[in-house]
Formats: C-alpha cells, sequence, structure tokens
C-alpha cells in the first residue's frame, strides 16, 4: 500500500488546544427538565411575565415532539433529564465596566485568543462573551450606541428593549419550528441582540464568542439580528468548549431579520470539542439559523467554517420574501476521526426576481462521515427565481464518507435551479507532486484542503479569515501524519 | 553525479526494472528511448521517489548519498527535479504560491533564508523570460486548465526556478504540436550547463533534434541493452525499435 494514502488514513491524535477548564465559581441547577426548571431559569433572569408564558408554551410544545431521525448521523439517545439547563460563573452584582469582570475570567478568553479589552477596537471588533448560560460582557456597547446600534445580550434586550424583543423573537425561528428549536425556546439562557437603525452602517464587526465552561451543562443560546431599511452589518460568532469524555449539547438558535435594501453578513467560526480520535466526548452541536428577507432588495449571507463537534445538525436558511432579495450560503464542512456533520441550507424563494447561491465545501477525513443537506424552494409567486448550488466534497484517505442531499422544489416555471456536484479525493499525484517539488506531505495536504475552500473564506471578513485557515490547519493536523 | 547500480523495482508484485546500470556525470545530457512499457517512466518514479514501486534489489547514489534512503522531499530539495509526462492540477493553489513554497522549502533545507516577495517576484521574471512564458499563467491555479503545451512549459518553469543539479524530463515532448515542442526545447537547452544533469526520457527521437543529448540509451523489458551517441537515436528512427527488441529477445532466449 501506497505510504502517502497510508498517513492519509492515519489520522493520529490532534490536540484541541482549548479543552481546559476554568476553575470558576459556578451558579448552578440541578440537572433535567421540567416546568419548574423553565421557571427557575426565567426567574434567574428576572424576566417579564410575557417571556415566562413565551418559554412554558414552548416548553408544552416540545413534550409533543420527537427527536428528528432523519439526519445522515448516529448517537445514542440523548438523555435530557441528565443535562444541566442553568450554569453561569458567579457574579456579585451588574457590572458597569470590563474592569469588574472577574480576572480568572479575563485570563480564560485571553488563552482563546478573545481579548475583552476595548483595544479590541484597533481591529473593529465589538465582543459579546457568553460562557455557559449567561453572557459576560460586551465591549463597545457605548460607542455603538451613539449611532443607535443596540448590541447587547439578549438578556439584557428583554429588559431594556422588550418591544423589539416581543415583535421579533420567534418570527423567523417559531417555537414550534423543530425539536431543538422548541427546546432552545423553553431553556435557551443567553445570546446576542443586535439591531441596526435604517440607515446605517455597522461601523465595526459585530462579534460573540461562545464558551461551554461547566460540566453536563448544556449550552441553548438564542441570537436574534435586526437590520433596519438600508442597514448594513457584519456579524461573526466562534465557539470552543473544554474536552470532556462525555458529550454536551448545544442547541442554539439564531433569527436574522433583513428589511428593505438591508444587508446582514453572518460568518461562523465552529470549533466545539470535535471529541477525541476514539470518537468519545465532543459536543452535539444542533442548530436551527434562519434569515428573513424580509425588504425587497435585502440580502443575507451566511459564511460558516465548521470544524469543531461530534455531530453538527444545521440549516443556516433564507426565506427570501422580498422582491429581488438575495440569500448566499458559503460552507466549508471539516470533519476529521469519529466526527459527523449534516449541514445545508434552506433557500425559500417566495418574492419575484429573488436569487440565491449555495457553495459548500465538505472535506472528510479519517472515518469521519460529512453530509451537505440543501433544499432550494421555488414557491408559486417567485417568479423569475435564481438558483445557483455547487457542492463540492474532498476525501482524504478511504475510510471516510461524503453525502450529498439536495431538494429541490419548483413551483414557478421562471425559476431556474442549477445544481453542480463534484466529489474529489485527494490523490497520490497531487501529492507526489507536491512532494517532489520539495513540499512535505503535511503542508501538502494543507494547500490543497485551503486552496479546495479557497471560494469560502474569501467570504469571510479578513481578520478570521486568517483565523480560519489556521484553525482549519491544526484541525488537519494529524489526519496526514 | 548520479550512480545506478543494478536497480530492481515492482509495483503490486510485479518486476518492471530488472536490474538498470547507469552513470551521469554532471553537464551531461542523456536520453533513454524505448518502446511502451519499456519502465522508462517507471524508472523516472522510482529516482524521484514515488511510493508504490519497489526497489527490491541495487543501489542508487545521488551526489554521495544513497538516494533510496532519502524521502520524496529531501531528494528534491537535494535537487532532483521530475518534469511529470502528466502534470497534475491543483484547484485554488496558485502557481506562483505554489512555486514560492516549493523554492523556499528547498532554501530552508539548504540552510538558505526564504526569499522575500520581492526578491521572489524578481526572480520569477527573470526565469520567466528565459522559458517564454506569461504571467497570467503563473496567477492561476496549478495547471487548472491549462493546455498540454501549457502544462509543460510550466514544468520547465518551475525547473528554471528550481534550478536542480539533476533533472529528468518525462516524456515533456509528448502531447505537444512542433511550435510547443520548440519552445519548450528552447527553454531546456538554455537550462544546460556543465553543474546540471539532464536525463531525458522519450519515445520519439524528434525531441532530439532540438535537445542534443550527450549519451542515448534504449531500455526494453527492464533493462537498458543498447548505448550510444545520439546516433543511435537516428538509427532507431530509421530502424524502428525492432531492431534492437529482437536482438535482445534473442540474447535472452539463448
Amino acid at each position: 500500500m501506497n505510504e502517502d494514502l497510508n498517513m492519509l488514513e492515519q489520522t493520529a491524535l490532534n490536540d484541541y488546544k482549548y479543552g481546559f477548564v476554568t476553575d470558576i465559581d459556578t451558579d448552578i441547577i440541578p440537572k433535567g427538565l421540567n416546568e419548574a426548571v423553565v421557571e427557575l431559569i426565567s426567574k434567574k433572569k428576572n424576566e417579564p411575565e410575557w417571556m415566562l408564558n413565551w418559554r412554558l408554551k414552548a416548553y408544552a410544545h416540545w413534550l409533543k415532539l420527537e427527536e428528528p431521525k432523519w439526519p445522515n448521523v448516529k448517537y445514542p439517545p440523548i438523555n435530557y433529564q441528565d443535562i444541566i439547563y442553568y450554569a453561569a460563573p458567579k457574579k456579585k452584582e451588574q457590572l458597569n465596566s470590563l474592569d469588574e469582570v472577574d480576572p480568572e475570567l479575563l485570563r480564560t478568553f485571553e488563552k482563546l485568543g478573545i481579548s475583552l479589552n476595548e483595544q479590541k477596537r484597533l481591529t473593529g471588533v465589538a465582543v459579546d462573551v457568553v460562557m455557559d448560560s449567561v453572557s459576560i460582557a460586551t465591549s463597545f456597547k457605548e460607542q455603538l450606541s451613539e449611532i443607535g446600534v443596540i448590541f447587547c445580550s439578549i438578556s439584557e434586550a428583554i429588559q431594556k428593549h422588550p418591544d423589539l424583543v416581543k415583535k421579533y423573537l420567534g418570527s423567523v425561528v417559531p417555537m414550534t419550528d423543530n425539536y431543538f428549536a422548541a427546546l432552545n425556546s423553553a431553556v435557551f439562557t443567553d445570546g446576542s441582540f443586535c439591531y441596526i437603525p435604517k440607515g446605517v452602517r455597522c461601523p465595526m464587526e459585530l462579534s460573540t464568542y461562545f464558551r461551554i465552561n461547566a460540566e453536563n451543562s448544556g449550552q441553548f443560546e438564542r441570537t436574534l439580528i435586526i437590520a433596519e431599511e438600508e442597514s448594513y452589518v457584519s456579524y461573526l460568532e466562534g465557539c470552543t468548549a473544554p474536552m470532556r469524555d462525555e458529550n454536551q449539547l448545544h442547541a442554539a438558535v439564531v433569527e436574522l431579520v433583513a428589511m428593505k435594501k438591508a444587508e446582514i453578513k453572518y460568518s461562523t467560526v465552529q470549533n466545539w470539542y470535535p471529541g477525541d480520535k476514539d470518537g468519545n466526548g465532543g459536543i452535539y452541536n444542533f442548530v436551527t439559523k434562519r434569515g428573513m428577507c424580509q425588504g425587497d432588495h435585502s440580502k443575507i449571507s451566511w459564511t460558516q467554517v465548521e470544524t469543531g463537534s461530534a455531530i453538527t445538525w444545521k440549516y443556516p436558511s433564507v426565506i427570501l420574501k422580498g422582491d429581488h432579495s438575495i440569500g448566499e450560503f458559503y460552507s466549508v464542512a471539516f470533519t476529521n476521526h469519529h466526527q459527523q456533520a449534516d449541514t445545508g441550507t434552506k433557500m425559500i424563494h417566495l418574492g419575484k426576481n429573488t436569487r440565491s447561491r449555495i457553495v459548500s465545501k465538505g472535506i472528510s477525513a479519517g472515518q469521519s462521515q460529512n453530509s451537505y443537506r440543501g433544499l432550494v424552494r421555488a414557491s408559486k409567486g417567485a417568479t423569475n427565481a435564481r438558483n445557483y448550488s455547487q457542492c463540492d466534497s474532498l476525501l482524504l484517505g478511504d475510510k471516510c464518507g461524503a453525502h450529498t442531499f439536495p431538494y429541490i422544489e419548483v413551483k414557478n416555471k421562471t425559476a431556474i435551479v442549477e445544481h453542480e456536484a463534484t466529489t474529489s479525493k485527494i490523490g497520490e499525484d497531487q501529492l507526489f507532486y507536491c512532494r517532489q517539488r520539495g513540499i512535505d506531505a503535511e503542508t501538502a495536504v494543507a494547500m490543497i484542503v485551503n486552496g479546495f475552500a479557497k471560494e469560502v473564506m474569501n467570504q469571510l471578513p479578513m481578520e478570521f479569515a486568517i483565523e480560519a485557515q489556521k484553525l482549519l490547519a491544526i484541525s488537519m493536523e494529524g489526519s496526514v501524519g | 553525479m548520479l550512480s545506478i547500480k543494478n536497480i530492481h523495482a515492482n509495483i503490486e508484485g510485479k518486476e518492471i526494472l530488472k536490474g538498470i546500470n547507469l552513470e551521469i556525470k554532471a553537464g551531461e545530457v542523456h536520453a533513454i528511448m524505448g518502446p511502451n512499457g519499456s519502465g522508462k517512466s517507471t524508472l523516472a518514479s522510482v529516482l524521484a521517489g514515488r511510493e508504490e514501486y519497489e526497489v527490491t534489489e541495487g543501489e542508487v547514489t545521488f551526489l554521495e548519498k544513497d538516494l533510496l534512503e532519502l524521502s520524496t522531499e529531501d531528494r528534491a530539495r537535494e535537487g532532483l527535479f521530475l518534469a511529470f509526462q502528466y502534470p497534475v492540477e491543483i484547484p485554488g493553489v496558485s502557481t506562483t504560491n505554489f512555486i514560492k513554497a516549493a523554492v523556499n522549502e528547498k532554501r530552508k533545507y539548504q540552510g538558505e533564508e526564504a526569499l522575500d516577495a520581492v526578491a521572489f517576484l524578481k526572480m520569477m521574471k527573470q526565469k520567466m523570460a528565459l522559458v517564454e512564458i506569461d504571467q497570467s499563467l503563473l496567477s492561476r491555479s496549478i495547471n487548472e486548465g491549462f493546455s498540454g503545451g501549457e502544462k509543460k512549459r510550466n514544468e520547465i518553469f518551475q525547473m528554471a526556478m528550481l534550478e536542480p543539479k539533476l533533472a529528468i524530463l518525462d516524456e515533456t515532448d509528448s502531447g505537444l504540436d512542433i511550435d510547443a515542442l520548440r519552445i519548450v526545447a528552447k527553454g531546456i537547452n538554455k537550462l544546460r550547463n556543465e553543474n546540471r544533469a539532464i536525463l531525458l526520457i522519450t519515445h520519439y527521437q524528434r525531441l532530439l533534434d532540438y535537445i542534443q543529448p550527450d549519451y542515448v540509451h534504449v531500455l526494453y523489458n527492464g533493462k537498458i541493452v543498447k548505448s550510444g551517441t545520439k546516433e543511435l537515436a537516428l538509427e532507431l528512427e530509421e530502424k524502428g525499435y525492432d531492431f534492437i527488441t529482437d536482438e535482445a529477445d534473442l540474447a535472452a532466449s539463448l
């Protein structure tokens, strides 16, 4: 057997450098889920009654649902009574500035490469940081509020901007949408809230960093972004978790609303702990993300670089309701060892002259399984709707799998939907060519994979593109060892 | 510079090379000719370190080092270059960046500092003129959508950039029309010098009209059955391979 191929097969140890645990005083509630727990979460967050009622309604609905079985992933049944639904680093009182944040927490995020210092302004990024169930800090709040941009935790938004939250929460992803969305609606603990007023182009990247720290806890965050007419925002989220032997559940909901001529660019660099090389531990990442192009000429663009999680189940989607609205989905999903990913998008064309573009790049190594699942629907009213989909898969070695499940529903004759799919393997020919030029196998594979993912990487904001490229390289370490 | 002694090599258990001996000195150009399936490309692959070939016997010395002990990439860094018969495409990787990585890997290995962008571009410009390659080709992904001629020219350009001690050109003439062949041959001739050895592997004599070899060897059935000067190539052209292969078959049957 050729040694190059052997190297590709031997998906060796890969150190997950974010796998440490922060020793911090944590306020946790007992394991299990029932109405009292939902009430307790709401009470801990000092929520108004309407919010509690909304949660209870979601919980009642969740009880009637069953976990989806259609994804191309396998895992043992989840015991929802064995999860802690609220864990928060203890704090004495409301923080007025970042100086009051527990230094241990600051150190944690420094270690993760997230500076909570306002100096971060130099790079033009405002950060909201969520640890376990609560938002710890948000930078640049004041500067942003001067131009009318609201960027805060969703908990704070519920207190301070209840009208906006009431109006939009659940408007894109209803609490009844699916099993995990219903669960999230009942028990979500924090997340980010962004509101960009009419005509404002948000001057900095908004970013949320999610961190799971506590053991046995789940993370259920909720993000809501509203872009009023002719506004623009670029938002990025990142995530990591400690290495643990048991699986942890992360079930988030993200809702985006873009009004007339507004544009939202949403980028994700997902690096939840993927489990060890034998498939023990890791995060179950079951996420519902959806954007609504509400107004004419609005645009929503999802870009994701997914390297983490034991299992990924997520389909960032766009409902193209406004005429001439545009939806985009750019994805790189890298799976290694025993990771499983079932990810893709839904583009729902409702308005006239709506356009969508899907570029999905799946990379599988080790014994991982990587599936693209995408739906393109052109409804009756979607005259002249256009979609272009391109799904490429790259296999490293021959024990991994790549799958493509495209669904196309066209109910308007003027709509044009194009789908292209390729599957290729890093060939021994490509590797040999690089090595013959003096480039070692590991560098060569990184080069080939980055080349493969380039079209998507180019969509990321610059500083994150570099991060994402590094992340991809780190995730691949050992996939040619 | 290169000394091949009694090399035997297998692929998937089948013996392809059956005892090859060859000595190449700096500054020399050797041509290896032979009919299809005689083992020409296998010899190139074995020297470059392609791992599906198993060397079962013999030794190869390259610049006083045991070549077979070196990894594929270290052979390249020591100065062995293979111009591929079928250069592969690598989508999304620009030719310029690829060559820059290769040049700097080699420099690092030899204890030199990496070239910065300015120095690299200067070097590139100079070599581009040498092999008549267009800048626009180099900003594209490696070999992606290149014509046959462009791929081969790109190989010769990489050879110019990497300045090898020994260049093995595997059927560089195949698939080229006469104009492309002339340009590629011109580039190769410019890269000839007294410190560099070149091993031309070809099926046809026509390449040798443009690049004059010092020695010609005929490979047949895994062995070099005849060696000579460039006149041997002309004789082959005239009489075909049969006159040698029949002789060799006869000798083998005795």
